[in-house]
């Protein structure tokens, strides 16, 4: 693993008079030189407006582009590459589905059902869909290890229900939930699944065909590609009927005074100048994750869990949300520590070069749910090492002398 | 200790405040003014009740959720407050911000709000010292 981590030149720094260790992959992770690379190399040497010029340069930039969505496609398993859209992340594909696909599907009386496991983007686009059409906006319930209650399940998937939309992997809990189960009761009530791949497509090999997806979306950034470039998958029975959400430049075919005809898929959505340098980008990151290969990397995150899940449980006071046992458990970690507000302990870590998150990790009605304001979260990627679990591990252990003890 | 950085946030003062804050209760309906308000960025939770006498702040009390920061700091607020008037409490509200922003200020007016004055070092933190004392300007300006 030591290799890995020196393709990240950020992580080479010191922070706070201490070398940094990252641990907030969830948020966003680090990019590997290889990915940089991409990016200025397209701008040094390729960079032109795509889908229109008669030009060399041109050809090249709308071909490295266009091999970008080839690449998606392989990455995902989708069965076609007209069923790749490039958005700006997660947020934008989810927004896309509510606001088109959405209104034109989900009516008065309709539900649409969600869990209490939702990062914000999973739950405010279809809370604005349902008070836009009328709509009853539903949540699966949590077992008490975190894991989904698929009984509730089955009881909230009901004739009414149009659309159900899951986090594949929880930005929280650490938990994977069952796609295909969930996606066999929304087909069997002829409503679609819509899975959130923000903390899944990172971390494990995607199969948008086995889990049965009728829309799969997830960010560049998340997984060693840039910001603001994210993929919306649709089954393409599903995008051919479904409407653009912005109209304009590359989108077209043919505009006259008064209306215009629209490209085919998957151009049809992409209006505008797209983010060919991110897409760029995305396409080198899923070059490096498959050269090492998602069910290697997949492993080796488990190694780490196995590794700093029983360590972290092992300091008093902690305790850890979601599953308990290791097998269960992906590489996101939420914990709090007695008598030490989850900010306060960011702060410590911090001090000591250690880079967490500590919040409610846009998941505001989980944190009720769990009946916590804050948690301190640490997430793991194949650049983290056991001897920075160890360090973490001491490290908190110190700073709980230094709030219990260091003030009497 | 390695973690002497933390000496200049976490005072002993703070902290004594943080474990028993002055004025920490829950909002009753015998409450005359009372506002709710949110830390978007941590999901901190904020109520601060309020009910005058003629002009002057004759109880002020807070209730929620939140890091050692904020609840000291909503404590020496408090403290700091009650018995002012609307104007000289507005006073300390600005010259507060003054400090939080690491600008010249009135360190007398302040008294044990200065305790805070570390907080300029640690960015991320700044709105943790500063919720209360927004919620507080809120309630009055909502008041007048």
């Amino acid at each position: 693993m030591r290799e890995i981590k020196h393709d990240f030149p950020v992580l080479d720094q010191v922070v706070n008079q201490k070398p940094m260790i990252y641990l907030d992959s969830a948020a966003t992770s680090q990019k590997p030189q290889q990915v940089i690379d991409a990016i200025a190399n397209y701008y040094e040497q390729d960079n032109a407006n795509v889908h229109r010029g008669i030009y060399e340069l041109s050809q090249r930039a709308t071909q490295l582009y266009e091999a970008a969505r080839d690449k998606v496609q392989y990455f995902i398993h989708a069965h076609q590459r007209e069923e790749i859209l490039f958005t700006r992340g997660t947020t934008e594909s989810i927004n896309w589905i509510a606001s088109t696909y959405g209104v034109d599907n989900v009516h008065q009386g309709d539900e649409i059902v969600i869990s209490y496991m939702e990062h914000h983007s999973n739950i405010v686009p279809w809370q604005q869909l349902a008070k836009r059409v009328g709509a009853t906006l539903k949540y699966i319930g949590l077992n008490s290890d975190g894991t989904l209650d698929m009984a509730d399940a089955a009881v909230q998937i009901t004739d009414k229900t149009k659309i159900v939309s899951i986090a594949h992997a929880s930005n929280v809990l650490g938990v994977v939930n069952p796609i295909k189960a969930l996606a066999n009761l929304a087909h069997r009530k002829n409503a679609v699944i819509v899975v959130d791949g923000a903390q899944s497509t990172p971390h494990m090999a995607i199969d948008v065909q086995a889990l049965s997806a009728d829309f799969f979306a997830f960010s560049g950034h998340k997984m060693m590609g840039p910001m603001g470039i994210g993929v919306l998958y649709g089954k393409k029975s599903i995008l051919e009927n479904m409407k653009p959400v912005q109209f304009g430049g590359e989108m077209i075919e043919f505009v006259s005074l008064h209306d215009a005809t629209f490209q085919p898929l998957p151009w049809r959505f992409e209006a505008g100048t797209p983010n060919v340098a991110g897409a760029i980008g995305l396409g080198a990151a899923i070059d490096y994750l498959t050269k090492i290969g998602m069910s290697e990397i997949n492993q080796q995150e488990h190694d780490l869990v196995a590794y700093a899940l029983p360590r972290l449980k092992n300091i008093t006071g902690v305790t850890i949300y979601g599953p308990q046992s290791i097998s269960e458990h992906t590489a996101v970690i939420a914990f709090n520590v007695a008598g030490i507000h989850a900010h306060d302990m960011a702060t410590a870590l911090d001090q000591e070069g250690i880079e967490v998150r500590a919040g409610h990790h846009c998941a505001q009605p989980l944190m009720r749910y769990l009946d916590q304001t804050a948690t301190v979260r640490v997430s793991l990627y194949i650049y983290n090492t056991t001897a920075e679990i160890d360090r973490l591990v001491a490290t908190i252990k110190k700073i709980k002398d230094y709030f219990q003890n260091g003030f009497t | 200790m390695a973690l002497h950085n933390l000496d200049n946030l976490y005072r002993q003062a703070i902290m004594s405040y943080a474990q028993n804050p002055h004025h920490f209760h829950p909002v009753t309906a015998k409450d005359q003014y009372a506002v709710k308000k949110y830390n978007p960025t941590c999901g901190d939770v904020i109520e601060i009740a309020m009910t005058m006498n003629d002009q002057v702040i004759a109880d002020i009390h807070f209730d929620g959720d939140g890091c050692a920061i904020s609840k000291a700091s909503a404590s020496i607020m408090t403290d700091l407050v009650l018995n002012k008037t609307l104007s000289e409490a507005q006073n300390i509200i600005s010259e507060f911000s003054k400090m939080a922003i690491g600008d010249v200020h009135d360190q007398l007016l302040l008294g044990e709000a200065e305790l805070l004055a570390g907080v300029t070092k640690f960015p991320a933190r700044i709105k943790c010292a500063t919720l209360a004392w927004h919620t507080l300007d809120e309630l009055m300006v909502g008041k007048k």
